[in-house]
């Protein structure tokens, strides 16, 4: 079992140092897509981490991540660039905090609604606070360069499997498995449940927040409709689901291809890519319920059947 | 008695709505002692339990665990002090194997353990109750008794001070049962301490060393099984006032 | 007083809305985030009729009705009931229902967008002041909320006072026990989700007389019309219309007094205090 799981380690730091060559090897328009995935695939993962377990479906990464760009956009005047991913780390732990305080006590329906609305409040608080000061968005100028953004993200992608790694061995993760199966039990076994889900529930908070903060130099122009876009919520949701949240590196398999098929539908039908977010969601409730993880396992499954029947 | 108070409940009282489904309750279980809480369906016997395990909170009256007080408190706060439960209707972790049942009990209960020496109590457990082989399956492939075997160890892997069976004797058939008596017998003779919900009277006769009887949410008897289970009015709460 | 006659306005034909999401959400126990959607395709109807046909709202919304009662029906028996059978536990209906009904929501809005482009789109249909204590009101707004009160005062007696609507209560409380009362929980289930979706497009059809809408605002009204299901408790009527007019009120005051663009902002704050201080819901008694 320990040397199953020291190897995953070493596989996976052998991959991510590959992954990490890309700006060596690859065009402009390579690295611009190895950013797109990278940036998702940190934020699918993570968001993982926290609803896969649990099953609470949060749509509050675009409020985090949004939160993550001012954070960018506003410090860069003041304090040098790197200080500002930790920085927006601790503000979206923060807000986290707050909102999982309001809601995961109460049943999964609140806890979607809130964090629905959540990246629409704080767009409408900053662009009402902006009218006073009479600017419409901010500038983020630094000599930071795409393959910059994309080793950072892919740093980053690092940190989170390793954190879910050692979640998954930890009590909490224990915790949260006993929790996602039955609430009521995990009560009873003495487990804080409120606590562990506010816990693990920093995590995507965290992650998206330092992720808005480093593409931040990305977008050099930062506004509030564009850094707080309820689409990224949903993005984020489908490619983990796709990918499925039964495995660290489930979130992955879903963010590569879908990340192919936006890019491909926003080129040639730029008014179709809200239909593809819908039929993606349906596609996922209907016939991968587990994702392509889920898929993969029935596949084996069926494999090993066959040729013990063989 | 000599024993330590393990437990005691002094006057409490749900209600739900404006029905009073516990009344007043008041009862003490000693250290080692087997309590049988009895009764006709709807008498307040399942919701005494929840009151004590905190799954609901009481509207009067203090329970106490060790002395402290824990009316009120939260089931996680509760189990940690040493008080742990099995369900009316068994609650299994359906993604996990029957070992990790156990193991979710032996990590977060009273006592709490991690990594090995999860493991190995957790072992421990499912050989008492009888489960070592079937520590990797899963419990979807369980039979009724041996699913609410699980229950029981994972119950028990938090070693703690009290333990509340919800009628854990109830829906098996009749080897099953004389099995699960012997459980819980085996139970008895280690000592631990047992407030059990029950409707098989035999069972009760065998195991219980005390039973508080209960009708319409009030207590009406308090006593050694034989003795309670021949009080008239005992009889009459079972069987309607003709018979009695 | 101009405030509050105008949030009172709004804050009807909200009701409206409300309690079609609230008759769905009650009986089927399914969240419905498409709810929105079928909203703007009331009021795409009572745009299109008008503008071409000069059919009044008031006409179209009989048409609205009897269609989108049929099209939630469909939607509940094709769509979703296959999901509420495979269920095997409540949180897992509920996960699968969010992420169902989002998917509606986004086909639809990309059919829509598809079809129609994503203007917006407005008409001007009795667009005349009247006098009220004073203070000139319009009239299309006016209209709309004595249409939204006769609905929304019939569906109530119609549950208060009708076996079916007893029935539809009993759902509501447990839907469990209602089975063994003899109540076909399914059919009903079905009705009552198709209902709601009617109830909803014809409050699109109205609200469609005085507000601009596009393709893509159904999520809005979606996260407003959820707010006050839970604001009011989950299967009160009652408490669903005040608390509507609540948010209506508020909505206009903070539009008048701070600013236009904090509508949704001040309308969050609220569910966000309701949640800390009364989950049940306005009315509901504490979960026992």
């Amino acid at each position: 079992m320990t040397a199953a799981n020291s190897r995953d380690l070493v596989v996976a730091a052998i991959l991510l140092l590959l992954a990490a060559c890309l700006p060596w090897i690859g065009s402009t328009y390579a690295i611009a897509i190895g950013v797109t995935i990278a940036m998702y695939t940190v934020l699918a993962t993570s968001w993982a981490l926290f609803s896969g377990p649990t099953h609470y479906i949060s749509l509050a990464t675009a409020a985090f991540f949004g939160l993550g760009t001012y954070t960018t956009a506003i410090g860069i005047e003041y304090l040098p660039y790197w200080t500002l991913p930790p920085i927006a780390g601790v503000l979206g732990a923060v807000l986290a905090v707050l909102v999982g305080l309001a809601t995961l006590r109460l049943s999964g329906v609140y806890f979607v609604i809130f964090t629905l609305g959540l990246a629409e409040l704080v767009r409408q608080i900053i662009t009402w606070i902006q009218n006073f000061s009479g600017q419409r968005g901010l500038y983020v100028l630094t000599d930071i360069t795409e393959p910059h953004i994309y080793w950072q993200l892919v740093g980053l992608a690092a940190l989170v499997y390793f954190g879910g790694w050692l979640i998954g061995r930890s009590r909490l993760g224990f915790a949260l498995l006993i929790i996602g199966n039955d609430e009521e039990v995990a009560r009873h076994s003495g487990i804080h449940t409120a606590r562990a889900k506010l816990l693990l529930f920093m995590v995507p908070g965290a992650v998206a927040a330092i992720t808005g903060a480093m593409l931040a130099p990305r977008y050099i122009y930062i506004e509030p409709s564009l850094a707080f876009t309820p689409m990224l919520s949903f993005q984020v949701v489908i490619m983990a689901l796709l990918g499925g949240t039964g495995r660290l590196w489930g979130p992955l398999v879903g963010v590569i291809p879908f990340t192919f098929l936006w890019e491909a539908i926003s080129v040639s039908f730029p008014n179709q890519t809200t239909l593809l977010l819908g039929v993606c969601f349906l596609i996922i409730v209907y016939l991968l319920p587990k994702g392509f993880v889920g898929l993969l396992m029935k596949i084996r499954q069926l494999g090993s059947g066959a040729e013990v029947r063989a | 008695m000599a024993a330590e108070t393990v437990l005691s409940l002094r006057g409490a009282t749900r209600r739900f709505g404006g029905l009073v489904a516990v009344s007043d309750m008041s009862f003490d279980v000693a250290e080692h002692q087997v309590m049988g809480l009895i009764g006709p369906n709807g008498s307040g016997k399942s919701t005494t339990l929840n009151l004590i395990s905190g799954a609901l909170q009481p509207n009067a009256g203090t329970i106490s665990l060790n002395g402290a007080s824990i009316g009120g408190l939260s089931p996680q706060v509760i189990n940690r002090k040493g008080l742990a439960r099995t369900f009316q209707l068994v609650r299994l972790l359906p993604s996990l194997t029957v070992l990790e049942n156990v193991k979710a009990g032996a990590v977060f209960g009273y006592r709490r353990r991690w990594g090995d020496e999860a493991d190995q109590h957790a072992l421990r457990i499912l050989e008492k109750v009888g489960l070592y082989k079937q520590a990797q399956s899963m419990t979807g492939q369980l039979t009724y008794i041996d699913a609410k075997r699980v229950e029981l160890a994972r119950a028990l892997a938090g070693d703690p001070r009290i333990l509340l069976l919800d009628e854990w004797l109830a829906g098996l058939n009749p080897t099953e049962l004389e099995e699960g008596i012997r459980l819980v017998r085996t139970l008895r003779e280690e000592g631990r301490t047992i407030v059990l919900v029950e409707h098989v009277m035999d069972a009760v006769r065998s195991l219980c060393d005390n039973c508080v009887v209960m009708a319409a949410g009030a207590k009406i008897a308090e006593g050694k099984p034989e003795q309670v289970l021949s009080d008239r009015e005992v009889i009459r709460a079972y069987l309607g006032d003709d018979d009695a | 007083m101009d405030i509050l006659i105008t949030g009172l306005l709004l804050g009807g034909t909200y009701a409206l809305i409300a309690m079609g999401l609230n008759l769905q959400y009650g009986m089927s126990r399914i969240m419905n985030l498409a709810n929105g959607e079928m909203l703007v395709i009331g009021g795409f109807a009572a745009f299109w009729l008008w503008t071409s046909g000069l059919v009044s709202p008031f006409l179209t919304i009989f048409l609205v009705a009897p269609v989108a009662f049929v099209l939630n029906w469909l939607i509940y028996i094709v769509i979703l009931r296959p999901l509420v059978r495979r269920a095997r536990s409540r949180g897992q209906l509920e996960v699968d229902s969010i992420l169902t009904t989002f998917g509606l929501s986004f086909v639809a809005v990309g059919i829509m967008i598809a079809t129609f482009g994503g203007d917006y789109f407005s008409y001007s249909y009795l667009a005349r002041p009247v006098v009220i204590l004073g203070e000139n009101y319009a009239l299309n707004r006016l209209s709309a909320f004595i249409g939204a009160a006769l609905i929304a005062g019939a569906l109530y007696l119609w549950l208060n006072h009708s076996r079916p609507g007893l029935a539809i209560r009993a759902i509501a409380v447990s839907p469990d026990s209602s089975r063994l009362v003899g109540i076909d929980v399914p059919r009903l289930a079905a009705i009552s989700f198709a209902l709601g979706g009617a109830v909803t497009a014809v409050g699109g059809g109205l609200i469609s007389m005085f507000l601009t809408l596009d393709a893509s605002t159904g999520v809005l009204f979606t996260l407003k019309a959820l707010i006050i299901v839970i604001m009011g408790g989950v299967g009160d009527i009652r408490g669903t219309i005040v608390a509507a007019l609540l948010l209506g009120i508020l909505e206009t005051f903070v539009a008048t007094v701070i600013d236009p663009g904090l509508t949704l902002a001040a309308a969050y704050l609220l569910f966000v205090s309701i949640l800390l201080l009364r989950p049940q819901g306005l009315f509901g008694r504490s979960p026992s």
